[in-house]
């Protein structure tokens, strides 16, 4: 009997339609299958691996607006040789897509509530399909405000869309580390934006995501102002190969980031992470 | 209804199976070591050898019987079979406008594993919640698992390092398997307790000669794996022991035990329920064709767990902690049982013996959560 | 005047929860004030006889640079402080504070509210326990800042 061994391990090539830069080391790729058919549906925090020939293949979040269905939309900040191939592929150029993979922000469960946003440098890349999901049924929900920290304002993401997103009923609050010259906004840790921020913490949730370091410091303070931590999510990292739960690599202490998250509420994730190197 | 079986049991059992189109992959003794190859006749296999084991020791010596299967366990587990040490996924090619990627295939091999200890089953039966009961399957694991028949052969004795008994696992094994033989080896008998355990190892042992099993064999085979249970080398109390390692992972035992560890990850090797794996990209000279490997990896290794310029565990302490804790504690919550079936390779093949079983008594004998 | 003070420090977050007797106390060395965007509220160097509860708009901690123009530290948000170097001696303001939006804040004299502190040591030890949580915040603030934490990860 003869079988096939790749699915679900077999990458398929999509077209780069867009090379769009972000930043100096963040690009913006847009794929498309070839044959013009619709690519695979996903939810706002799932990832896909996208594969490079000859470089390999790495765990990407999908930022697009989930309703869009026709393309993929990836941001990806070169930080090894994988994602630097990524971000220097050229339009007509081919990237292999696996997936999706992993859980979704759980947005459905908090309708009527306020939902906090709090994403730190690139971590602003999985929270934009939420935002899209929330100003696409804003109604549905409470207050809606989105705290972005990053280390200088040219590394800002997605500057040109926060009036959108502004006009579309987010309170949208910039933080820099450091500034430059001509920056009109707030300077300090993205911890600094918490307490101005109003929320109902018996009725709030909040999606997290950024260095590790950030997210325990913002998930302490949006605890103190109330927010139980199985109301607190976050989107971890942990070194991926097959994204499958097999090959092991993945696993923070019984959670394999792959399949049980990366989207993980605080509460579940608290024990483990307070162990040192777990 | 078991059956006995004389002791030329043996060439039969593989001409059968043989004649079904299996590979028959049994044990035999090469450089040193009783290892799982393919089985071809009966002379193959260890005849009157058996393992002494202890803590970062194994030797083989001369029985004084012809026991086909006196020994416990080698170095190598079955996992080698179902989830092999390199596995060829995928091959791309270049194209004009991109690449190519296609599925590679292989014919599925059919084997029938001889000498399945009852520990080695469980382990089996562990791999597959890994790699087949989650949100995906493993299609070469699926295969080769489905294809596979299964001849066990229940132990008539123990080895140092072996500890089955407190991991419920064995000596005997219950069910799971198409064929189970008890050798049985005392005053100048030599025979086999056949059971069958499947309607293919039915079929299969209705094709060799044997005759109905009284009381008298029932009981000489219950005095076989007495004598395993009797000779157990390690213990493991395992009352509550997920709890206790959740509650200890300051330690200071871990400290102790990461000065002795020297990282060579030979225990994940030798387990046979350790699944960890890499995927490898590798291209070839002229960089037109990509093949995807899937092979063997060990959380023992400083790359495992490497994220973002660094690795989340870049310590002996760090890594050794958590190959056992996964093995005893968290494998519990992610599989719904224990990772670990008393096999006792780890403490044979660890070159400084370092012995889970005492590393579990050590922390629970100054368990730092108890009463707290 | 100093009812309206008082009444304005009790919506504010540094005063929460501060017994009466104390508030009043404290109002007595305060005063409104009222800083365009762009505007000073205090300069490196001058004499530090002051410090600012910020009700509306934020402001900038900088320091002024020859070659590099003026180097933000911080933003501190309504609802919090600026100034310290009234606090200990010697009294001279060691940042610019400017104002980033139109400010509205409740400027102490430093010598009222030092002698008030000194001769009230409960009133001083309440208001002292409050300024030290500022300090507290603003270094792990400058300790997160510090860190780099989106920073270039080495290849």
């Amino acid at each position: 009997m003869e079988i096939s061994l790749a699915e679900p391990m077999l990458t398929v090539p999509f077209r780069v339609r867009k090379n769009r830069k972000e930043t100096s080391d963040t690009r913006t790729l847009e794929l498309a299958k070839p044959d013009g058919s619709a690519a695979p549906a996903w939810q706002p925090g799932q990832f896909m691996m996208l594969y490079v020939f000859g470089a390999g293949e790495i765990p990407i979040s999908v930022s697009g607006d989930p309703a869009k269905r026709e393309t993929l939309i990836h941001t990806v900040r070169a930080v090894g040789d994988v994602s630097s191939a990524i971000c220097q592929a050229k339009p007509g150029s081919a990237i292999g897509v696996r997936g999706p993979f992993g859980s979704a922000w759980p947005v459905d469960r908090f309708e009527e509530q306020d939902i906090v946003l709090v994403a730190g440098g690139i971590g602003l890349a999985p929270l934009r399909p939420v935002l899209w999901t929330l100003m696409a049924n804003r109604r549905r929900y409470g207050r809606v405000s989105l705290l972005v920290g990053a280390r200088t304002p040219d590394i800002l993401l997605y500057r040109s869309e926060m009036n959108r997103w502004a006009k579309g009923g987010i309170d949208v609050r910039l933080t820099v580390d450091a500034a430059a010259p001509g920056w009109q906004g707030s300077v300090g840790p993205v911890t600094t934006l918490i307490p101005r921020t109003e929320f109902d913490a018996s009725h709030a949730a909040a999606f997290i995501v950024g260095p590790e370091i950030m997210m325990r410091f913002v998930v302490r303070a949006l605890a103190q102002r109330g927010i139980p931590t199985d109301r607190l999510f976050v989107s971890m990292e942990r070194n991926m190969k097959c994204a499958l739960g097999f090959c092991g690599h993945c696993q923070l202490g019984p959670t394999f980031i792959c399949k049980d998250g990366p989207v993980l509420s605080y509460a579940q994730l608290e024990p483990w992470l307070a162990i040192r190197n777990a | 209804m078991a059956r006995i079986a004389s002791e030329n049991l043996i060439p039969f059992l593989l001409n059968v199976l043989r004649g079904r189109g299996y590979t028959c992959i049994g044990p035999t003794v090469r450089d040193g070591a009783i290892v799982y190859e393919e089985i071809r006749s009966e002379q193959d296999l260890p005849i009157g050898f058996t393992d002494e084991q202890d803590g970062g020791t194994y030797r083989l010596k001369k029985r004084d019987d012809e026991a086909r299967f006196g020994y416990t366990v080698g170095p190598q587990s079955w996992k080698q079979y179902l989830f092999p040490p390199s596995t060829l996924l995928m091959q791309a090619q270049r194209t004009s406008d991109g690449f190519l990627a296609q599925a590679h295939t292989e014919q599925v091999p059919a084997y029938a594993f001889i000498g399945v200890r009852a520990c080695d089953l469980n382990a089996i039966a562990i791999q597959d919640r890994t790699f087949l009961k989650g949100p995906y399957v493993d299609p070469t694991y699926k295969a080769r698992r489905e294809a596979a028949f299964i001849v066990v052969v229940n132990c008539g004795q123990a080895g140092r390092t072996c500890f089955c008994v407190s991991m419920e696992t064995g000596p005997l094994a219950k069910s799971g398997y198409d064929l189970a033989l008890t050798e049985i080896l005392e005053d100048g008998r030599h025979e086999f307790l056949v059971e069958v355990g499947s309607e293919r190892g039915d079929a299969v042992a209705r094709e060799f000669p044997t005759r109905p099993a009284n009381d008298d064999d029932g009981n000489a085979a219950q005095r076989m794996v007495d004598r395993a249970v009797a000779q157990m080398g390690r213990k493991m109390d395992t009352a509550g022991i997920k709890d206790l390692l959740y509650r200890n992972m300051d330690h200071p035992r871990w400290e102790d035990v990461a000065a002795r560890c020297l990282s060579c990850a030979n225990c994940t090797m030798v387990c046979p329920t350790c699944f960890c794996s890499t995927v490898e990209d590798v291209t070839d000279l002229t960089g037109d064709h990509t093949e995807r490997w899937r092979r063997w990896d060990s959380c023992f290794t400083a790359s495992h767990s490497y994220v973002h310029g660094g690795s989340v565990r870049p310590t002996t302490l760090s890594r050794y902690r958590q190959w056992m804790t996964h093995k005893l504690a968290t494998w519990i919550d992610q599989f719904d049982t224990s990772g670990c079936v008393g096999c006792g390779r780890c403490i044979t093949w660890c070159p400084v013996g370092i012995d889970i079983t005492e590393e579990v008594r050590a922390i629970q004998e100054t368990d730092r959560g108890k009463g707290h | 005047m100093e009812k309206d003070i008082e009444a304005l420090l009790t919506e504010h977050a540094f005063f929460k929860r501060m017994p009466a007797p104390y508030l009043a106390l404290v109002a007595g060395c305060g005063k409104n004030v009222r800083f365009a965007a762009g505007q000073l509220l205090a300069r490196t160097g001058d004499p530090a006889n002051e410090f600012f509860a910020l009700r509306h708009g934020r402001v900038t901690i900088e320091l002024h640079s020859a070659e590099r123009g003026p180097l933000i530290l911080q933003t501190v948000e309504a609802g919090d402080l600026a100034g310290w170097s009234w606090l200990f001696p010697p009294h001279y303001w060691k940042f610019d504070v400017r104002a980033l939006d139109e400010v509205r804040a409740i400027s102490f004299d430093g010598e009222c509210l030092r002698g008030k502190c000194e001769r009230d040591s409960a009133m001083g030890y309440d208001f002292m326990k409050r300024f030290a949580r500022v300090f507290m915040e603003r270094l792990e603030a400058a300790r997160l800042q510090l860190l780099d934490i989106y920073g270039n990860i080495p290849r």
